[in-house]
């Protein structure tokens, strides 16, 4: 009983660490670029919700921004860079084409980036004022502080079921 | 001027041409497939129309049309100032292959990458190209997809989420 909530409470810091020091990476291919610069300029000041480091180097990052038209050919490079991000990592679609392909309907453009890699947070827009994109970087610093992330929840997922075939847990039916 | 600079292409090009118009300063010169390469020859190499640069080249589908397709240049020349649109019009074969013309780019090399894309989008065959590969669509697209008869909702994926990936 002690452990576990000791364990817990642990948990819920490191994520409180983790949401306020989000290190991104900016996958920016169009137009919605523009208002990402903005959010990033003093203005807006993304700095002040912990997300302030570009890294232009996935390794180094947790949060890749999908900023604009994703299309078909890029499919494999966009789903690489996100295997190459360590863990735990979240991912944000900027704008409506990173989330469902936008105004494109064609034979080029990816119907919204989820369809080749896990998206936590979609911001709706095109392109997204900048208060949305704080009202989704909030959003998505919930989810992290919460656990419902995606790579959280599989890794709670993955836990849960080694403590099942050890016995530990039991699942009531 | 380029009204003169059209009348001279008239002249020089002779039997090539199947017609000519004039609107508003645009001019345009419809010649043959046959013998394509020739008549740009002469178009950039005459000393009075004196063509030297493609600024443009691209291609059409009239869908239901016959011939189908087209395929336009726009020409400028430097010493004149004029310029001139070149069209030519090409059938589609009876048993469903490409349509094929001569390729310009060893006139003008910028139309190396022009051609490639009218062969990418169209599928139209460039004769004497040195390289006519896709250039936008990637190497596993099947079709050409700014054909008529392309399905509008058609995709080609070339990476979708493992499906067990929750
Ligand atoms: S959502 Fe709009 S602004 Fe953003 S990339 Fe798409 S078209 Fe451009």
């Amino acid at each position: 009983m002690g452990l576990e909530f000791y364990t817990s409470r642990l948990a819920d810091a490191v994520n409180w660490a983790r949401k306020y020091s989000l290190f991104q990476y900016p996958f920016v291919t169009a137009c919605c670029g523009m208002e990402f610069m903005s959010v990033w300029a003093p203005k807006y000041d993304v700095a002040r919700f912990g997300a302030e480091f570009p890294r232009f180097s996935p390794r180094q990052a947790d949060l890749l921004m999908i900023v604009g038209t994703i299309t078909e050919r890029q499919g494999p490079v966009l789903r690489r860079i996100y295997e190459q991000m360590c863990e735990p990592k979240w991912t944000v679609a900027f704008g409506v084409c990173a989330s469902t392909g936008g105004f494109y309907q064609n034979y080029s453009t990816m119907p919204g980036a989820d369809q080749c890699i896990p998206i936590d947070v979609y911001i709706p827009g095109c392109p997204p004022r900048p208060e949305q994109v704080l009202d989704g970087l909030i959003m998505l610093q919930d989810k992290i502080q919460e656990k419902r992330g995606f790579v959280q929840l599989r890794e709670k997922r993955e836990h849960d079921a080694v403590l099942q075939a050890t016995g530990k847990l039991k699942v009531i039916p | 001027m380029s009204i003169e600079a059209l009348a001279r292409a008239k002249e020089i090009l002779g039997p090539a041409v199947v017609s000519t118009h004039s609107y508003r300063g645009d001019d345009t010169v419809v010649v043959k497939p046959e013998g394509f390469l020739e008549s740009m020859r002469i178009l950039r190499d005459d000393p009075e129309v004196a063509m030297n640069f493609l600024s443009d080249m691209t291609a059409v589908d009239y869908f239901g049309r016959e011939p189908r397709f087209e395929v336009v240049y726009h020409l400028r020349s430097f010493k004149t100032g004029a310029r001139l649109r070149v069209k030519s019009q090409l059938d589609e074969p009876e048993d469903g292959s490409n349509p094929v013309i001569d390729s310009v780019s060893s006139l003008w090399a910028s139309a190396n990458w022009n051609e490639r894309e009218a062969w990418d989008l169209y599928g139209i065959k460039f004769r004497g190209h040195p390289d006519l590969r896709r250039i936008l669509m990637y190497e596993e697209f099947i079709g050409h997809p700014l054909r008529k008869d392309y399905p509008k909702e058609k995709r080609q994926p070339l990476i979708r989420r493992p499906p067990d990936e929750v």
